[in-house]
């Protein structure tokens, strides 16, 4: 058994062992869990694919007269107009419908880059906010606030899309081709945050985790949170299941691992890096991280044909570059960078292995019991 | 030998029927994967010719004597390789296995040979990074 306080101090006389989840995998095929804990102190996690559910907020500062914002746009693209005066929040899927391709993932993207963003916006005029009308340039260096909030990211446990239809299908999990000519998975596997500490013990309210380039924290448990999804043998959820919100400063973001994208005929999300530490307390987590890419099963779902489940897989098959659905061969291919998120892992365990990153403790657990509920039609 | 060609007709183009041509005269035999031809203006034909490496030559002087220009496909497909993250959506679509993403470092690979300029990956890259100039001619 080991303590946060036992761990941090380790960190902090930089003598902390910190491995990755792929090399603590790698060396579970050799050693025990109780050894894996004796052994390893921290293991990094990470993830870098598109989440949706992403935005931030900006504060503007007051001009002179004051205006009242409550119509506003961002380079052209409206965002939310129902924060006092002078705040918004640009989600990442925020759009013009007229010129769909360019929304709120790429404004935020260019506010991280430094860029310029043409601010316009319009208010009723009131006795304490005379002005009705304002144009002006923003940055990151203008803005007094500006931080990413992240409603629901990291998903436990994606599904595995695939098309039956003989028509394209374009979605958020990519280009699906008609038949099952192709299969999109979007997971880190046996790297992915949520995936190595599958109940939440270790990631809860204030988990200091890496966000985008730079130090960010679990705000909140995700929206959607389901943490009652059927597990398998391995103790993993074969379903989407548990979500965490984030947030941090998105001045101090980096577009190495945050980047505004456009979906063919879906709309604008943004690509989120995640980077999340387990601290390896005793046995028991040791063996959660110590999961494999084959004892993690996902489910694969038909976006073509109303989300029909079309069965099950696992991610060294996925990996393969080829699973078999209904007894046909599906080529495969990943929807998020493997490649970045080991980027991220590697970044965040050289912050803790410097002594620059220390762990901490959730302030709350996760909420435990949770399921989905969908929306009813009520007559109104 | 195969080999995948951009066949680029000008305005005026020969009233010759050039592909019957290059299939009976000079004994190519020809796949065609793509076609942009319209009448009065520049068109563009993608193939593969397939027949020894002499006939395939012989076929290329012919079409290039008749005002087409003939150019191997492998130089017509590109991406932004500093701007790409190696998300795979690209690959996802592409069914040809012109673009491959696995181990052991997960990084974006492209096999121009085996490109047939489908164009899918315009339209699959999340950051639009892909060009293919057949599609611009």
């Amino acid at each position: 058994m080991k303590t946060y306080a036992e761990i941090n101090d380790k960190i902090k006389s930089g003598r902390a062992v910190v491995l990755t989840a792929e090399e603590v995998s790698a060396m579970a095929k050799e050693l025990s869990p109780g050894e894996i804990a004796r052994k390893v102190d921290v293991v990094t996690t990470a993830t870098f694919g598109a989440m949706c559910s992403s935005g931030a907020f900006l504060n503007f500062g007051h001009a002179t007269p004051p205006i009242r914002m409550e119509r506003i746009e961002l380079n052209g693209v409206r965002v939310s107009g129902g924060l006092a005066a002078v705040d918004t929040y640009v989600g990442a899927t925020d759009c013009n419908p007229e010129r769909p391709a360019y929304g709120g993932g790429h404004i935020i993207e260019e506010l991280v880059a430094g860029k310029e963003i043409q601010l316009e916006a319009w208010g009723k005029g009131t006795d304490c906010y005379p002005r009705t009308h304002i144009r002006a340039r923003v940055s990151k260096e203008t803005l007094n606030e500006a931080y990413l909030y992240n409603p629901r990211n990291a998903y436990q446990n994606y599904n595995v899309a695939t098309n039956t239809t003989d028509q394209v299908k374009y979605t958020y999990m990519g280009t699906l081709l008609p038949k099952m000519r192709n299969a999109a998975y979007s997971t880190a596997g046996e790297l992915s945050p949520l995936i190595n500490d599958p109940e939440c013990r270790a990631i809860g309210l204030g988990t200091r985790i890496f966000l985008c380039g730079t130090e960010g924290y679990v705000a909140w448990n995700g929206t959607q949170f389901h943490s009652t999804r059927p597990t398998n043998a391995h103790g993993v959820p074969t379903a989407p299941g548990r979500t965490i919100a984030v947030i941090g400063d998105l001045k101090r973001m980096s577009t190495d691992f945050l980047r505004g994208v456009y979906y063919e005929k879906y709309g604008t999300s943004l690509f989120v890096g995640i980077g999340v530490p387990i601290p390896l307390l005793d046995e028991e987590m040791a063996h959660r991280v110590s999961i494999r890419n084959e004892q993690i099963e996902s489910t694969i779902i038909d976006y073509g044909d109303g989300n029909k489940v079309l069965g099950m897989t696992n991610h060294a098959a996925l990996r393969s570059g080829e699973i078999i659905v209904n007894g046909q061969r599906v080529r495969t291919a990943p929807v998020s960078s493997l490649a970045k998120a080991r980027e991220i892992a590697a970044i965040l365990k050289s912050w803790i292995e410097r002594g620059e990153f220390l762990l901490t403790e959730p302030v709350r657990p996760m909420p435990t019991g949770t399921s989905l509920r969908g929306l009813e039609e009520k007559e109104c | 030998m195969i080999k995948k060609l951009v066949l680029s007709f000008p305005v005026d183009a020969t009233d010759r029927p050039l592909v019957y041509d290059l299939i009976r005269v000079h004994d190519v035999s020809i796949n065609i994967l793509k076609a942009e031809i319209q009448p009065g203006k520049t068109g563009s034909l993608l193939a593969e010719f397939e027949a020894d490496e002499a006939k395939i030559n012989e076929a290329i002087a012919y079409l290039n004597d008749n005002g087409v220009l003939v150019s191997p496909v492998s130089s017509k497909v590109s991406y932004d390789q500093e701007r790409c993250i190696d998300c795979g959506n690209c690959v996802s679509a592409c069914f040809s296995r012109a673009l491959t993403i696995g181990a052991p470092d997960w990084k974006l690979r492209l096999d121009p040979e085996r490109c047939i300029a489908c164009k899918l990956c315009l339209k699959a890259c999340p950051l639009k990074l892909f060009k293919i100039e057949f599609a611009d001619m």
